[in-house]
């Protein structure tokens, strides 16, 4: 058992310096563009509400699912460019992509938009590649992937129409869009360069505001490389009314599929109501990571999972 | 079992028919439904498909055992093994044996995968001997080009053999290409 740990985590070691480097020069990439690192609580008593995100619970309080709330309050007291590495943990994430722990990159911007967000994105991956590479393209798991900006971007209405056949704006149908998404539309993505899927249902909005002209549109992006889910982000919802809507829906939605309880995210919400217009969006640190080490799985970039811990 | 819990190389049970999972992956959409995807292998036929499942799904589980049982004979359309141990007997029919028919040798002790009480499947070596119990003599007629001829085998497979193989040979054979690989012994 120590020798077998020995030799793997000697194996890893490579991955791990690398992973390293990244987490510093994410640093440097996010103060050189006027933010400042913030650290918000890993547990607490009230969590976003979302159906399929499973809390871990502690002492009747959550552990962290995500840094939102709570740097959403710090927007809503003035402050304009944060980011954070933060730890997230949710159940029974585990697969080739999935550790129940693991490390969310998210910022946020006041006065931005999806859009904005993304471009954000779009910059710190390019960077960062050309740091460690010298280069703007990679190879991932065989793949040649170009980096260079523009990234492609396609519309959730256009590539699920191609894709899958039908139009998930126009017919929000939730189940049948996660299906899809997984075996029809990300596997027509192009595997040599990125894709940024725009514009989802708005009854997957979530934390996201609808296009002004289109209520049926949320503002949400999400980054695609490699197949991999890497970022979402979203123009902000800064109506409280609206945001209450949505989290009692969402409370009910969980309560009847599954008996959870959820509190209502009350602090948050009165923060809410003086939150100016923002833009956030949350990275997947170590699915980052293995982009850039050409890591097939995420334990090839973790010290310890939960299957080794 | 719930779906969460099938790993690789498990054995399911769908619509009363037994499956390995080959692969099993989770893929969960950030904000969505956690779905599981199985690559599946048909232990009757070995046709493989996919499946998606999604959280909280139950799934049953196959009762698949391997164990180790002698080849006695075959008998109608069907080959009879038996347990050393107890002496209980089981049979397959031939089209679920397919080419591994070709390499079982009466007598033998090889491995006869179960599903509860049922043979299903067996499992020959990678390598097996067998001796030769027909070919053309040694031929000189043969063109220069080939070299090789047939062979039937003491199992009745039928094999691509040098020319300078006799009856009485015995000979390793790859079971997964069924090819000659060496001459082990030649006629006493």
């Amino acid at each position: 058992m120590g020798e077998a740990e020995s030799q793997r985590l000697a194996h890893l070691k490579p991955n791990l310096e690398r992973r390293a480097l990244v987490y510093s020069h994410t640093r440097v990439f996010f103060q050189e563009s006027g933010f400042f690192e913030v650290d918000t609580p890993l547990r607490m008593p009230e969590i976003a509400p979302e159906q399929y995100i499973i809390p871990i619970e502690s002492e009747g309080w959550f552990l962290c699912t995500s840094p939102e709330l709570h740097m959403k309050r710090l927007l809503a007291s003035g402050y304009e460019k944060i980011f954070q590495f933060s730890r997230c943990f949710r159940k029974g994430e585990r697969g080739r992509w999935h550790n129940p722990e693991f490390t969310l990159l998210e910022w946020y911007r006041r006065d931005a938009d999806y859009r904005q967000m993304v471009r954000d994105a779009e910059e710190l991956v390019l960077a960062l590649v050309e740091k460690l590479s010298g280069s703007s393209s990679l190879s991932y798991q065989g793949k040649g992937i170009d980096l260079s900006l523009p990234w492609l971007e396609v519309t959730v209405r256009e590539v699920f129409l191609r894709s899958a056949g039908w139009d998930p704006i126009a017919q929000p149908n939730p189940a049948r869009f996660d299906d899809d998404l997984v075996t029809r539309v990300i596997p027509s993505f192009p595997d040599d360069q990125p894709v940024v899927l725009l514009d989802y249902p708005a009854v997957l909005g979530s934390l996201a505001r609808v296009k002004p002209e289109n209520p049926q549109i949320a503002e949400r992006a999400e980054v695609f490389i490699g197949g991999m889910e890497l970022a979402n982000a979203y123009s902000e919802l800064v109506d409280v009314v609206e945001q209450t809507r949505r989290f009692r829906a969402e409370i009910e939605h969980i309560k009847c599929d599954t008996g959870r309880e959820v509190p209502l995210p009350q602090k948050f919400l009165r923060a809410l109501v003086d939150m100016p217009p923002c833009g956030g969006i949350a990275l997947g640190m170590d699915r980052l990571v293995m982009i850039l080490c050409d890591a097939a799985s995420i334990d090839d970039v973790m010290p310890f999972t939960m299957d080794n811990i | 079992m719930d779906i969460a819990d099938v790993k690789k190389n498990q054995k399911l049970l769908i619509d009363s028919v037994p499956y390995n999972v080959v692969d099993a992956e989770f893929v969960k959409p950030g904000k969505g439904r956690a779905i599981y995807r199985l690559r599946l292998k048909n232990l009757f036929t070995n046709s493989t498909i996919d499946r998606t499942y999604h959280s909280g799904e139950k799934v049953d589980t196959a009762n698949v055992t391997a164990q180790g049982k002698q080849y006695l004979y075959k008998e109608g359309d069907r080959y009879v093994f038996m347990s050393t141990d107890t002496f209980e007997q089981v049979s397959i029919p031939e089209e679920q044996i397919g080419d591994k028919k070709n390499y079982l040798k009466e007598g033998d002790v090889i491995t006869v995968l179960m599903l509860d009480d049922r043979a299903i499947d067996v499992t020959v070596a990678t390598f097996v001997n067998l001796t030769v119990v027909r070919t053309e003599v040694g031929s000189r007629t043969a063109t220069i080009t080939a070299q090789n001829k047939s062979a039937v085998m003491e199992t009745g497979a039928v094999i691509d053999v040098p020319v300078f193989v006799q009856k009485g040979d015995v000979l390793k054979i790859d079971t997964r290409t069924g090819t000659y690989v060496e001459r082990i012994s030649a006629k006493k």
